[in-house]
């Protein structure tokens, strides 16, 4: 490896829930760790200076939901494009859902995502191992081996565990291992052949709809299950009022619930599958106002942990299709920040260091992974934002090979300035 | 053939981005064109070098060819591309097909599919006129057409009438193409079926609901009574057509008991003593086959509409007598 440069942030706001820093000035980056934080810092010999007035710094943000496709579906996302996609979007560090081809079962193939994104040299990746063998829901993975090689979580997310018995000895056995089970909450007779969110806009499209109630059934279920086992499950990308509710519930019992909540959720209704855009497709469907407004609450409130994207490329050919036959999913990394900028702090539903928080101190702390601070002595991945750029979203300018975002065209607020992993600049757009 | 003035715009996708003017120009145009239908000679030099292709990606027999009898009335070239329900997944995709049929310089699509909303894809992606002649479960729009039709000449006027649409409307684009148009017209609507086979979110579209069809049927008019799909049984919405028919089946001695005439209309193809008994589909009060033969007014309605073809000149279209 090169030697690295030292790197100083010069004049941004320093922004740390985890250390609870929200001042004016500057950061120093030296051998890959945080050197030195706040007041003003004068510049090493030969150090990288960079000009942050006007911007927030921030502890690099962490995506604990995405999916790379690789192996398996190269031609729509490779480990390198996923990851320099993901640090265009201000992330550090991506945990890869384990729904490639062939699964990520097994230790070695937790190596071969590992070996991917080292030598891409963006973001880091994080694998998340597969709850079952083939992601089949019959024989648990070999959870052990799989943490042993670098794997933070299990989830069968894609194919989501039916069988409430396997479910239950997945959090009973990852207890051994202090990893969370994340769960994408489906009930799957319920959710059969649904296509988009159950309620007047399916039933006038003519679109068989997915009850909030196949989301919320599975939700309750893990959060049973897991207070009877007493191991961690993190619920991913929830979706519906009802299930807000009972994961305050959960939380209130003191059982071990996270959650995660997608820009997407946050922001659209339902409304955006009018005109049968495929680019509003995805699972869980886009809901109701009533069940928006609801996570947007629970994301005020703490009982969603976290803000994960769900990135999720497809193909343009496949989305390019009759909307029940096109496949579920949206791009996230590069439209996340300025998403939850425009949606969530601009009108004033959480603060900047809330935002944050649940994109970066949240997540580290959730999937226990490094990062998500700027302690001195931390991994030196930081994010640098400009919190009042606008700029309008334009997929062919992606660096994901996905083109499939619904915010094609929208005027949004929120510009990553700067990308660092590990001490170095991994983005840095000009202009 | 988009012409300057194209009174629907450029397809018919549907009735509910339809005004009620323009739906009741569809239905004033079809009234005229009746007549062709009528005559030794059933052709009229309306659509003369136009070429019309009928694609239908599910099996059709009635309206593929009422479409098709509308356009060779009308003198359009027409071809029949029949394509089976396997390749909408294997083979060649739907954008494709569209370009292809492009590319051999068409000027009008009639669609049938599987997938709601293919209509929808294919108006954007192509220039030629689309006419959705049945999507999924989302709309049949020549089908609601015809439907106004029948009930504005057995009626007089729509306004004001209360019809009630029974079966599954759940899966219907017959059912929702006959909701937009029949409420834009001023009647009232209701629907009528077991709450299995209805959307959820019924009571937001503003109708009417009825559990059962002794209500149904006294509250109402009209009846448009669905099919009952054999399928739904199997997937679990019912127990059993034969308790189906003794629930909600449109019966002679149900009728017996309406304090009016009521009128029955059935967008076919009829399951006798399922969703509609024999006695009442054959009775007096029944339009099923004037419904038939208006469809094919309406289609040539459409098809001269969407050729650019101002109203005023509806009757000089009808050509020498």
């Amino acid at each position: 490896m090169s030697e690295r440069r030292d790197i100083l942030l010069r004049g941004g706001r320093l922004l740390d829930p985890s250390t609870r820093l929200d001042g004016v000035g500057d950061l120093l980056l030296r051998d890959g760790t945080v050197a030195s934080v706040g007041g003003a810092i004068a510049a090493p010999d030969g150090a990288l200076v960079v000009e942050c007035a006007g911007q927030v710094v921030a502890p690099g943000f962490i995506d604990v939901h995405c999916h790379l496709r690789e192996p398996g579906r190269e031609d729509v996302e490779t480990i390198a494009t996923g990851s320099r996609a993901a640090a265009a979007g201000g992330f550090t560090a991506v945990c890869a859902m384990p729904n490639t081809d062939p699964v990520t079962d097994n230790q070695a193939a937790v190596g071969f995502v590992l070996r991917q994104a080292r030598a891409a040299r963006a973001a880091r990746v994080h694998p998340i191992g597969a709850v079952s063998i083939g992601q089949k829901g019959e024989r648990l993975a070999e959870f052990g081996e799989m943490v042993g090689a670098g794997a933070v979580a299990v989830s069968d997310d894609g194919r989501p565990v039916a069988s409430a018995q396997l479910m239950r000895s997945a959090l009973e056995y990852a207890r051994a291992f202090g990893i969370p089970v994340a769960d994408h909450c489906e009930e799957p007779t319920l959710a059969a052949g649904g296509v988009m969110n159950e309620g007047l806009v399916s039933a006038r499209l003519g679109l068989q709809g997915i009850p909030t109630e196949a989301e919320e059934i599975m939700v309750i279920r893990d959060i049973l299950l897991a207070r009877r086992a007493g191991g961690h499950v993190h619920l991913c990308h929830v979706s519906t009022r009802g299930s807000v509710e009972l994961i305050r519930w959960g939380k209130e019992r003191g059982i071990r619930v996270t959650a995660e909540a997608c820009p997407h959720h946050l922001s659209l209704t339902d409304d955006a599958v009018e005109g049968y855009d495929t680019n509003a497709k995805m699972n869980p469907p886009l809901r109701s106002a009533a069940d928006v407004e609801a996570v947007r609450a629970a994301v005020k409130d703490g009982t969603v942990d976290v803000l994960a994207t769900d990135h999720a490329p497809h193909h343009y050919d496949e989305k390019e299709r009759e909307f029940a036959n096109a496949p579920n999913g949206i791009v996230g990394f590069e439209t996340a920040l300025a998403v939850n900028l425009t949606w969530l702090v601009k009108p004033g539903l959480i603060s900047l260091a809330t935002l944050v928080e649940k994109m970066s101190c949240a997540p580290a702390n959730v999937f226990h992974l490094p990062g998500g601070t700027l302690r001195r002595g931390a991994h030196a991945d930081v994010t640098v934002f400009d919190p009042a750029r606008e700029w309008t979203v334009d997929p062919a300018r992606f660096h994901t090979k996905g083109r499939n975002t619904p915010y094609g065209g929208r005027t949004l607020t929120g510009w990553v300035a700067c990308t660092i992993v590990d001490g170095r600049i991994v983005h840095q757009p000009t202009g | 053939m988009t012409g300057a003035r194209a009174p629907l715009g450029k397809d018919l996708l549907g009735l509910e981005q339809l005004s009620a003017d323009q739906i009741r120009l569809v239905l004033d145009t079809a009234e005229p064109l009746k007549e062709i239908s009528e005559r030794a000679i059933k052709k009229v030099p309306t659509l003369r070098g136009a070429t019309v292709v009928n694609l239908f990606f599910e099996p059709s027999t009635r309206t593929r060819i009422s479409f098709e009898f509308a356009e060779k009335r009308m003198s359009a070239d027409t071809v029949n591309v029949a394509v089976a329900a396997s390749s909408v997944t294997k083979g060649e995709t739907l954008v494709d097909t569209a370009r292809n049929l492009e590319a051999m310089r068409i000027d009008m699509v009639v669609i049938r599919h599987s997938a709601s909303g293919a209509a929808h894809f294919l108006a954007e992606r192509i220039e030629s006129n689309v006419i959705n002649a049945g999507d999924g479960m989302h709309e049949h729009p020549t089908q609601g057409l015809l439907d106004l039709l029948t009930l504005r000449d057995h009626f007089g006027a729509i306004a004001g009438k209360r019809v009630c649409i029974c079966g599954d409307v759940l899966h219907s684009r017959v059912a929702r193409s006959n909701i937009w148009g029949l409420r834009k017209l001023g009647a009232e609507v209701a629907v009528c079926g077991p709450r299995s086979l209805l959307p959820s979110a019924i009571g937001e579209m503003g109708v009417t609901v009825f559990d059962r069809i002794e209500q149904a049927i006294e509250w109402a008019d009209a009846l448009n009574v669905l099919r009952l799909q054999l399928e739904r049984m199997h997937a679990g919405y019912i127990p059993s057509l034969r308790e189906y028919n003794r629930v909600f089946g449109v019966t002679r001695e149900r009728l017996a008991r309406a304090p009016r005439d009521v009128l029955i209309l059935h967008p076919g193809p009829m399951n006798r003593g399922v969703e509609i008994d024999s006695d009442v589909a054959d009775g007096p009060h029944s339009v099923i086959l004037d419904q038939v033969t208006n469809g094919v007014a309406i289609r040539m309605a459409v098809l001269y509409l969407l050729a650019g073809h101002t109203p005023a000149l509806a009757d000089a279209a009808k050509g020498p007598a």
